[in-house]
């Protein structure tokens, strides 16, 4: 599959093993500018291993993977300042304020007007009240808002998204996704998310892609996906494929 | 756009600015890490000055030597520590869970090492210069008269500690917290090799190539010839920067060896034992 020049990001082929371990299996996608696709599957399907490998942290076995026209992770210094993430697997510093944290990134990302771009998010994020706490010190939701404002720093044409409303309560994962769904529309950015909330998915993103046991199970709008296997939501989707009982899928092929 | 175009940019002191602020944030946040930096350097100065005192009034030998045996454990401490700031600024990463992303930055592994050295240098003198002052009032011992042999001396034994520093922190990205002993350990091994207390005639003929091929067993002889004989032996100061352009070399090989390998194995999220 050879993916156009314009493709923010394109796996071909890609296979990661770890040792005797197959985490991703030969998966192939490319991911539309603009757009936002989720990237589903039960714990060890691959999902992790795929971003990763899409940013640039690990070494894919077989396969290439570009961003924004840049070989991962060979040329990931082309296009990391283009893009930005958001992970439950990494912390920011608990001891240093937000404004510190946010100046740090701000600084390593290259920002111009690093203290401009912290008042705008602060604006964006409601974190005025907070900006001069320790971020250790933060709810869980306060630390997810500061999370995602460090995700946003830069201003990224790509946005990786692992699990962004976790661990938080309804009204502030209401939010969070609002703010995500506004950044997308206005910054034109592309979003590749990985989630276990079938009801964020299907709110945020406009293409699932299904994993199982490293493979490409499945790959269509949420709508389609619900329509071919008869259910009512992506949740019952998903437990289909999870559980192999897709018994839609296979009349549908 | 608010962002520049870095992508162009093979280092940029700015970022290198970045994470050396980020540091002196935690540091100037953190009364305990201060003092943890000038209290071991203290007992230990204090420790061996009293022993010298002590040793130097039963032994001609020794009143001749006065100092060698201060002089010693705070160049010895101009090492550990240089290493130990580098290793633990790094550890820092580790443990705040901010090396992913770090890793998923435009922060380059020079810009992190040059950081990690900066950083080193900044721990090194926080803990340092207490101590050097409290050795003048208790002993004496001044290690600032040794004027330009310090510089030397200093530039030497801080190459080293960046060599080894910067390939324990390949060998923490590749095996994880797992590894955090070789950061407390690993320049232990260095103390009876590169003769931090002893000539190294003392050693076994065998040994004595050994330390020969560690840069700081140089400069422990040269502050030995320069306290007892009062003689500066450029020659040797040479040759330890000559060892010591080796031994950086291997420790960066090493690094990005490690870091392709944590990529190969997928630990660069982790950062776990």
């Amino acid at each position: 599959m050879l993916a156009p020049a314009t493709t923010p990001i394109a796996v071909d082929r890609l296979v990661k093993l770890y040792k005797a371990v197959t985490a991703v299996d030969g998966i192939s996608f490319a991911i539309a500018a603009g757009s936002c696709t989720a990237l589903l599957g039960a714990n060890g399907a691959g999902k992790t291993t795929t971003i990763s490998t899409i940013m640039g942290l690990v070494e894919p076995t077989a396969g290439i993977v570009t961003v924004l026209g840049a070989a991962m992770p060979r040329q990931r210094h082309r296009v990391l300042h283009r893009m930005n993430f958001e992970s439950p697997y990494v912390n920011m510093p608990m001891r240093l304020t937000v404004r510190q944290n946010l100046n740090v990134f701000g600084m390593l990302y290259g920002c111009e007007d690093v203290a401009g771009r912290i008042r705008a998010l602060a604006d964006e994020f409601d974190m005025h009240s907070f900006l001069d706490r320790e971020t250790g010190k933060l709810s869980s939701g306060q630390k997810t808002r500061v999370a995602l404002a460090k995700s946003l720093i830069n201003q990224p044409e790509i946005l990786l998204l692992d699990e962004p409303t976790a661990s938080l309560d309804p009204d502030t994962a209401d939010w969070v996704r609002g703010r995500l769904e506004r950044y997308r529309r206005e910054r034109g950015a592309t979003v590749l998310l990985a989630s276990h909330n079938m009801s964020e998915v299907e709110r945020l993103c406009d293409r699932v892609i299904m994993l199982k046991t490293g493979l490409i199970e499945d790959d269509d709008t949420p709508g389609r996906l619900i329509a071919r296997y008869g259910r009512s939501n992506l949740e019952e989707v998903f437990l289909d494929i999870a559980r192999g009982t897709g018994e839609a899928r296979e009349t549908a092929r | 756009m608010t962002v520049q175009s870095p992508a162009r940019v093979a280092f940029s002191p700015r970022r290198v600015g970045a994470m050396v602020l980020r540091h002196w944030y935690l540091l100037s946040s953190s009364w305990p890490r201060v003092l943890d930096l000038i209290y071991w350097p203290a007992v230990q100065m204090l420790m061996w000055g009293f022993l010298q005192q002590y040793v130097s009034q039963n032994s001609g030998f020794f009143m001749k030597a006065a100092g060698t045996f201060i002089g010693a454990v705070m160049l010895w401490d101009i090492l550990f520590r240089g290493q130990l700031g580098f290793s633990i600024s790094f550890l820092e990463e580790m443990y705040a869970r901010n090396l992913g992303n770090l890793m998923m930055s435009p922060l380059r592994p020079a810009e992190f090492v040059a950081a990690l050295m900066i950083q080193s240098v900044i721990r090194l003198s926080v803990g340092m210069v207490p101590v050097s002052l409290l050795a003048i009032a208790f002993f004496g011992f001044n290690l600032w008269a040794l004027g330009l042999a310090l510089a030397v001396f200093f530039l030497n034994l801080l190459l080293t500690s960046w060599a080894i520093g910067i390939l324990v922190a390949g060998i923490l990205l590749r095996y994880g917290l797992g590894a955090e002993n070789m950061a407390w350990s690993f320049m232990f091994l260095f103390l009876p090799l590169t003769c931090v207390y002893y000539p190294v005639e003392v050693l076994p003929s065998w040994l004595q190539v050994v330390a020969w091929m560690l840069p700081p067993t140089y400069v422990f002889e040269g502050m030995r010839a320069l306290i007892i004989e009062h003689v500066f032996r450029a020659d040797l100061m040479m040759q330890a920067f000559a060892v010591n352009i080796v031994l950086f070399a291997g420790g960066v090989v090493g690094f990005l060896l490690f870091l392709k390998s944590a990529r190969r194995e997928g630990t660069l999220l982790q950062g776990g034992d």
